[in-house]
């Protein structure tokens, strides 16, 4: 079986997005970049797959500019066989980004498609249940397990009021939540290996896909801000003010 | 315009947070229709019938719907989506899991996780973990939306007797099946709609020490919550998770205990009318957003707190 991996290259997690000066987006110039941690933790589920015996093949794709090559690279040193890049301007719509993929997979054929569940800068949470509804194929969103026989997975899900587990047909798409795995790091080998496995570029033309979104961005602003409070000494002090000053309790 | 709103339910009750979504679609404008889809769920349409802003209540029966699989209940939603200009769903599990879906179905994007409505087709919404708000406008021909129940007030849950239709479609994708849930059971409030939330992060250390949080949760009303680190490392379940990817709060006072404050955390909880973070370690982020900020030993202040509330 083969398993394709969709990862995205975001904002790295640890960085504090600043909006810019005209309002126009969040600034990204000089912004440390990484790959988004539901990927990591999709592409760990795949090799963990192949490593199992269950895949044979991982196959990793990202969509965007050839600075996603990074990522792509990444994933191929974690144990990823071959890469694909969809050439698009960066951070196309997931509806667009769902459309390309349908289509590497209609060519792939994969028998699972392992995705995060959200990219931490977009915070959509949409593009694996896009991929699924435009595959016609059943889905596993938020995994904290994965369990495949024959032609069907067993997706525990990570749900508001606690766990849910599924059975799917297989092929099918699986997006991760936090407990799936816990990724593994690139060792220096793995990382020079990667450098030597093939990673194809392929335009939206070839896939016969026109990137496009109906929802325009009309301004980004900072959040309202919060001010520090005040320390208080001792819980006494916290119990009065909470009830005499805030008067919530 | 006619809106429909998908009701969040679990075959006996009606969430409350679809009051909060039923909120955001008032302020749409319109006419609202409020589907309940699910199996011996007619109550929960008797309930939705009463609840003010809704002038008719959908009600889809059917085995299919139970356990709200995506697949079938997205095909739901299509084969009556033609009537509507918007469709909404509160940002639960269980409406991210299926709308997107529907969007797709319907060859058109989704908008996540509004936090206020400007206009018929635009919307605020946050992004990068709540540290920006982008303002964004749709022009499809039907505006998916997922709303954020914290940032909309509920409207009324009674007064009104709207009609109930019935929608017979029975969409049975046959791709999926339930096979079984693992729900916590709590006497507390529910997390998302509580007036009080107390949680607990890495300091509290294991999962045991977490009673100390349930004794104070339980003298206060409070539900009880966690940083991520903490259902990582195994002390508490999933459900427990407030962030970015867990679950948003905007309770009247939230109490953070040992929660060191990274972006994600507070991603789910700065909306917050009162915070108040105790840790040991004063250089902690979480003191940046706190009201009021008690540098101590949370297993000597937590007890005491229990005490003296």
């Amino acid at each position: 079986m083969k398993v394709l991996v969709a990862v995205k290259r975001v904002i790295d997690y640890n960085v504090k997005a600043r909006v810019k000066a005209d309002n126009s987006d969040v600034d990204l110039a000089n912004v440390k970049m990484a790959l988004n941690p539901f990927c990591e933790i999709a592409i760990e589920e795949a090799v963990r797959l192949k490593e199992a015996g269950t895949a044979d093949e991982v196959v990793v794709v990202s969509v965007g500019s050839k600075s996603c090559d990074e990522q792509i690279r990444t994933a191929l040193a974690l144990g990823c066989d071959r890469g694909i890049r969809i050439d698009t301007p960066d951070s196309p719509d997931s509806l667009s980004v769902a459309k390309l993929l349908a289509k590497v997979v209609e060519q792939e054929t994969p028998g699972l498609v392992v995705l995060g569940k959200q990219a931490i800068d977009s915070d959509n949470n949409q593009t694996g249940q896009m991929l699924a509804a435009l595959l016609n194929r059943p889905q596993g969103t938020f995994a904290s397990a994965v369990n495949i026989s024959e032609d069907k997975v067993q997706v525990t899900r990570e749900i508001d009021g606690g766990l849910q587990t599924v059975e799917l047909a297989m092929p099918a798409i699986v997006t991760t939540d936090l407990r799936l795995n816990e990724p593994r790091y690139a060792s220096l080998p793995n990382i020079m290996k990667a450098k030597r496995k093939p990673l194809t570029v392929i335009t939206p033309d070839e896939l016969g896909v026109t990137v496009g979104s109906n929802i325009s961005l009309l301004r980004v602003d900072p959040p309202a801000e919060r001010q520090a409070g005040v320390k208080v000494s001792s819980v006494d002090e916290l119990v009065e003010k909470l009830r005499n000053e805030a008067k919530v309790i | 315009m006619t809106i429909l709103v998908i009701a969040e339910h679990d075959n006996a009750q009606l969430k409350p947070v679809t009051l909060n979504t039923l909120s955001a679609a008032e302020a749409i404008g319109g006419d609202i229709h409020l589907l309940v889809a699910g199996h011996n769920c007619q109550v929960v349409a008797d309930e939705a019938a009463r609840v003010t802003a809704v002038s008719k209540v959908l009600l889809a029966d059917n085995t299919a719907y139970e356990h709200q699989l995506a697949e079938n209940i997205s095909a739901l939603i299509v084969s009556i989506a033609a009537n509507y200009s918007h469709i909404l769903a509160s940002s639960t599990t269980t409406a991210k899991n299926y709308l997107p879906r529907v969007a797709a179905l319907l060859d058109v994007n989704q908008i996540s996780d509004i936090s206020a409505v400007v206009s018929a087709d635009t919307f605020e919404r946050p992004i990068y973990a709540g540290n920006a708000v982008a303002t964004v406008q749709s022009s499809d021909k039907v505006k998916v939306i997922t709303v954020r129940g914290t940032a909309f007030d509920a409207v009324v849950a009674d007064g009104n007797s709207a009609e109930i239709a019935v929608v017979a479609e029975a969409c049975d994708a046959g791709v999926s099946c339930f096979i079984s849930e693992e729900l916590a059971v709590s006497d507390r409030p529910e997390l998302t709609a509580a007036s009080v939330v107390v949680s607990g992060g890495r300091g509290m250390g294991n999962g045991e020490n977490f009673d100390l949080l349930y004794s104070v949760a339980d003298k206060l009303g409070a539900a009880v919550g966690a940083s991520r680190a903490a259902v990582d490392a195994g002390f508490v379940p999933n459900d427990m998770q407030v962030g970015q990817t867990g679950k948003m709060v905007a309770p009247e006072l939230y109490i953070a205990v040992g929660i060191s404050g990274a972006i994600q955390h507070l991603a789910g909880m700065k909306d917050s009318k009162v915070i108040v973070a105790i840790n040991k370690d004063e250089e902690a982020p979480i003191f940046q957003v706190a009201d009021y900020g008690l540098v101590a030993d949370l297993f000597d202040a937590v007890p005491e707190l229990e005490q003296k509330i």
